[in-house]
């Protein structure tokens, strides 16, 4: 016991003074994820206001036959912008995005109107142009009111009751409060807190076996009369507690991210008070050991230090695999899925967002499945260290 | 005082040791002497218990490498090959690290250290991080490390590699007064100016055997050859087959 707590005092001090290890630890992880969230839903904001806010341009040819549209387009901050396009033209400036969408007014639109036939519009759009597609979809509705209006006057006209048309009513009920909408933004935090904890240990695993050995210091260190599990120990305790202080940083600076992202104005609203973030921190705690043993197999198991960085940089996406398929497949918590490390976690974040807490057996299970793969993987790595090659 | 009896290693198809047999005894510099990739790391690494031998043992100072390897690394200190040390540690902090695990209480640890620096005269650079150190500075760190705990054997694998001629005579200097105060050294080398300056005993050993041991007189006399290194030249070459 006294050799395990030596060697991580010892490792602990040596990377504090490793500036590639308290970069990646305390600096990159934690503040680069909530910072790429911000910009994100920040950006994401602002394009929301300025889809719903900002006039729409809607270029027309022949403005002239149908001025009564145009001035019902005029009221809701549609500008008209006359054109003199041909059919091909028109394809073309949509095409190049010249122009978002041109309305074409056919010669025979207001002799139409006039007999109560159904007045031909040509609208064309550029439906892969994602930029645009909420205006388009405003105008559409817009010209689509103006038809209903006057469908509506009509029946009037004919002494018939307007709602004759309207044989079914839908009535939209949408139960997501603002916690649950803003869960989709916040769908990508589970995965950078995961990531930052990772990162934490990440140079730590590396330097304490592949670069010892690299630096010729392993073994000397195997010479002493230290059971070499109990070296290991002190060793993955290290990453651990250096993945601790990542986590904990990361979420305490989501915390405060999220609580000056703005995502109120989008009619969300996220619930993280120290409270919820203390939550957050102690259903990630159990990942800790799962990546430090991941790590320090890998970083045991290659000969140089940058055949261990190759590899743990891909090792950095196998926890996030889960996520990607619960994003993917919308997965939801079941009892069964609680068992699955990285995957129980989002699922817990995400809860603590919501301010939903799963049932209790849930949490349980996360810890507990979490904790027992944590466990094998350290053992693994342990038995690593009694293999001849670890010297390299 | 180390004993290894019938040592065999083998790293896949490499025959690295086979049945090897060696003495040092306390009180003695024992030198491990043979070309390169003759088996003296490997001996060395068995002996320090960092590898298991495939077949025979070797005991430190009564205590079996096989049966009880912690109570045999408790008896030496190791100089290994190229001397690694902790770059972000200073000298004396890399001295108390090995210290503390050797078991020593702090303050016994930190009086340690002390005389050592002073012994080895590691004073302008003690409190100094080792990044950037010299390989003098670099060995001398590694030599306080091994000795931290005052062990009765020491076993030391090429020392005076990347040494300049100061430095190895204080070596020298060094090893003659623990051998004089009761100590067995057992070290390795393949320069031969070294060893014949040093050892009061001599182990040859080429591809893993032991060609002949004794003190350097009897080698050369056994061998009938003029000088130790034509007698070094004889026996690896006649043993060796090259």
């Amino acid at each position: 016991m006294h050799a395990i707590l030596t060697v991580f005092a010892k490792e602990f001090r040596e990377n504090l003074r490793e500036r590639r290890t308290m970069f990646s630890a305390l600096v990159l992880g934690p503040l680069l994820g909530p910072l790429v969230f911000a910009a994100v839903t920040s950006t994401s904001t602002r394009v929301g206001m300025r889809e719903s806010d900002q006039p729409v341009t809607v270029a027309v040819t022949h403005a002239e036959r149908a001025p009564n549209l145009l001035g019902f387009l005029k009221q809701y901050q549609v500008l008209i912008a006359p054109v003199t396009l041909d059919d091909a033209a028109a394809r073309a400036a949509v095409a190049t995005h010249g122009r978002l969408m041109v309305l074409d007014i056919p010669a025979d639109f207001g002799a139409h109107l006039a007999d109560a036939t159904p007045a031909p519009l040509t609208l064309y759009t550029d439906a892969s142009n994602a930029n645009g597609a909420s205006q388009v979809e405003r105008v559409r509705g817009l010209i689509g009111r103006y038809g209903q209006e006057l469908a509506r006057l009509r029946l009037v006209a004919r002494g018939l009751d307007p709602l004759v048309l309207s044989a079914v009513v839908v009535r939209d009920v949408d139960v997501s409060t603002p916690q649950t909408r803003s869960v989709l933004a916040l769908g990508m935090l589970s995965y950078l807190i995961l990531l930052a904890t990772l990162m934490g240990g990440m140079y730590l695993a590396i330097d304490a076996t592949a670069g010892e050995r690299e630096r010729g210091s392993l073994e000397p260190l195997l010479t002493v009369p230290v059971p070499r599990w109990q070296l290991l120990a002190g060793k993955v305790l290290t990453t651990c507690a250096y993945m601790t202080m990542s986590l904990t940083i990361t979420a305490s600076a989501f915390a405060i991210v999220v609580h000056f992202s703005g995502l109120e104005r989008l009619g969300m609203s996220v619930n993280m008070p120290p409270a919820a973030v203390l939550r957050l921190i102690l259903y990630c705690l159990p990942m800790v050991p799962v990546g430090a043993g991941l790590m320090t197999i890998v970083a045991a198991a290659t000969r140089t230090m940058r055949e261990a960085q190759t590899y743990l940089g891909l090792m950095l996406m196998v926890p996030t695999l889960p996520l990607v398929f619960a994003a993917i497949m919308g997965l939801r918590p079941t009892a069964t899925l609680m068992l699955v490390p990285s995957l129980s976690q989002h699922f817990l974040i995400m809860s603590v967002l919501r301010d939903e807490p799963l049932p209790q057996l849930y949490q349980l299970l996360s810890v507990a499945a979490t904790l027992a793969l944590g466990a094998a993987l350290c053992l693994i790595a342990g038995r690593l260290y009694y293999r001849e090659k670890i010297i390299g | 005082m180390i004993a290894a009896n019938n040592l065999d290693k083998r790293f896949g198809a490499v025959v690295a040791v086979r049945d090897l047999s060696l003495r040092a005894r306390d009180g003695r510099i024992t030198g491990l002497l043979g070309p390169n990739g003759a088996g003296k790391s490997t001996t060395l690494r068995i002996l320090y218990t960092v590898l298991k031998p495939d077949s025979g043992d070797a005991f430190i100072d009564g205590h079996s490498v096989m049966c009880a390897p912690l109570a045999a690394a408790s008896c030496i200190g190791v100089l290994p090959h190229g001397a690694g040390i902790y770059p972000n540690l200073t000298a004396r902090e890399n001295i108390l690290y090995f210290g503390a695990l050797q078991g020593l209480k702090r303050a016994a640890a930190r009086t340690r250290a002390q005389q050592l620096i002073e012994l080895l005269d590691m004073g302008e650079f003690a409190e100094r991080r080792a990044r950037g150190f010299s390989q003098g500075q670099r060995v001398k760190t590694a030599l306080a490390r091994a000795l931290v705990h005052g062990p009765q054997n020491l076993l030391l694998d090429e020392p005076t590699n990347g040494l300049d001629v100061m430095a190895v005579r204080n070596l020298r200097a060094l090893l003659a007064g623990l051998r004089d105060a009761g100590h067995c050294i057992l070290f390795s080398s393949h320069v031969m100016q070294e060893v014949s300056a040093l050892c009061d005993e001599l182990v040859v050993i080429a591809h893993g055997t032991v060609l002949a041991a004794g003190t350097p007189e009897e080698i050369r006399a056994r061998v009938g050859a003029a000088t130790l290194e034509d007698a070094f030249v004889t026996l690896t070459g006649e043993g060796g087959g090259a």
